[in-house]
């Protein structure tokens, strides 16, 4: 297999865009669609400061990487979930990848900060653990981004989380997360911008751009995802891109050009009469904010192991509402 | 050929000469979802791989969804 560009010897074939590249033209394959992405959708200006969500994970690692390959000025953020192994694996390796590049890396432990972890949260709450983590991360970065004065946060989403969570979305007809689902979300008083740069590249190119580039990231899932509900709806749009390549492609982009703002007049109305909440300032619809009060419901909780929290799935417990699973990956 | 699995991790012993694309059909694997990596780079599905060869077949679906 030849390289499309130089002919040389090719290390990975992208049927989606009939294409083989030798390692060097990939990796410049992955920087032009980033480049891409970023100017068709105005994601970030020159010169503005970029916080980047880290999770150790070859998504967020390859993002924070190409950004600063791309030259913009962008710093990690990394969040203590407390998901035993995992969490320490995932700190290990952002702090590695900063290490290796002389950059800072900012973090907040949920534990040390809030009294709490991820486990204990969903056996508390009784939801999907993703529902606390979710909450718990976009309000942290928000506030992470909006007391260090950036402009815009930057999070690892990729075409196969975009098309996973559009499918569920559309089987379920949500349409207030359908107006939503954008690459990009605009700054709002109390929201900073939020970007997805990756959304041109599918998981397999993000993996594969971590290998080429030496980037050592954590391979291990999160043991909370094993069998839920947005993996499946992955599996589900491989089986289709194995033998229709570019479904995923078309299936996301042409949302985005035909349809999605089809959606937005429900989203507008799910965000309108937004305040401040009343213990953090945060913008909510309620009058403390979700996350205050998932703090204040979960801290202080006896803490719950993960291993007793992983025996306890398939039991009911867990199986239900996935929420999380479900909402806009804002 | 050794094959290393995650996942759980484990192991297999495979008889080459075996492309990419046959290893992976012959695990059932699904070539959107995976990477296979000899050493510190990539090996694409026509590859040829023998007796000797060392690879890692890497899953590149990650389930969090927040
Ligand atoms: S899989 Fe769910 S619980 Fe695990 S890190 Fe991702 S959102 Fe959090
Ligand atoms: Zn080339
Ligand atoms: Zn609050």
């Amino acid at each position: 297999m030849k390289c499309t560009v130089c002919r040389g010897p090719a290390v990975i074939d992208l049927r989606r865009h009939n294409a083989n590249f030798c390692a060097e033209h990939f990796l410049t394959f992955c920087r032009e669609q980033v480049a891409k992405a970023i100017r068709r959708h105005d994601m970030i200006a020159p010169g503005e400061r970029v916080l980047v969500a880290v999770s150790g994970g070859k998504d967020s690692l390859a993002l924070w990487d190409l950004l600063l390959e791309l030259g913009y000025d962008a710093e990690g953020m990394t969040i203590g979930l407390g998901i035993g192994d995992y969490s320490d694996a995932s700190s290990a390796a952002s702090q590695a990848f900063a290490d290796s590049r002389g950059l800072a890396l900012r973090h907040v432990d949920l534990r040390d900060e809030f009294g709490y972890d991820i486990p204990t949260a969903a056996a508390v709450t009784r939801r999907v653990p993703c529902s606390s983590c979710g909450l718990s991360k976009r309000h942290l970065i928000d506030a992470a981004a909006l007391d260090g004065g950036f402009d815009v946060v930057a999070t690892g989403h990729n075409l196969d989380d975009e098309a996973a969570v559009l499918l569920g979305n559309v089987l379920h007809w949500q349409t207030e997360y359908l107006g939503r689902q954008m690459p990009v979300l605009p700054e709002r008083d109390g929201f900073p911008r939020k970007v997805k740069p990756l959304v041109r590249l599918g998981e397999r190119e993000t993996a594969a751009y971590c290998v080429l580039r030496g980037i050592d990231y954590i391979v291990d899932e999160c043991p909370m995802a094993a069998g839920n509900r947005h993996l499946r709806y992955k599996e589900a749009l491989n089986s289709i891109e194995a033998v229709s390549p570019g479904t995923k492609h078309a299936f996301y982009f042409e949302f985005l050009d035909k349809a999605a703002d089809r959606f937005q007049p429900e989203a507008a109305v799910a965000q309108d009469g937004l305040r401040p909440c009343a213990s953090c300032g945060a913008p909510t619809p309620t009058e403390v904010c979700a996350f205050c009060r998932l703090v204040d419901r979960v801290s202080g909780a006896e803490p719950v192991p993960v291993e007793l929290l992983r025996a306890g799935r398939g039991r009911g417990r867990n199986r239900a509402r996935s929420r999380g699973a479900r909402q806009a990956t804002s | 050929m050794r094959v290393l699995l995650r996942n759980p991790r484990r192991e297999l012993e495979l008889a080459g000469p075996l492309t990419v694309t046959k290893l992976l059909g012959r695990l059932d694997l699904n070539r959107e979802s995976v990477l296979v990596v000899r050493g510190d780079t990539l090996v694409p599905g026509d590859t040829v791989l023998d007796d000797d060869d060392v690879v890692e077949i890497r899953p590149v679906i990650s389930g969090g969804s927040a």
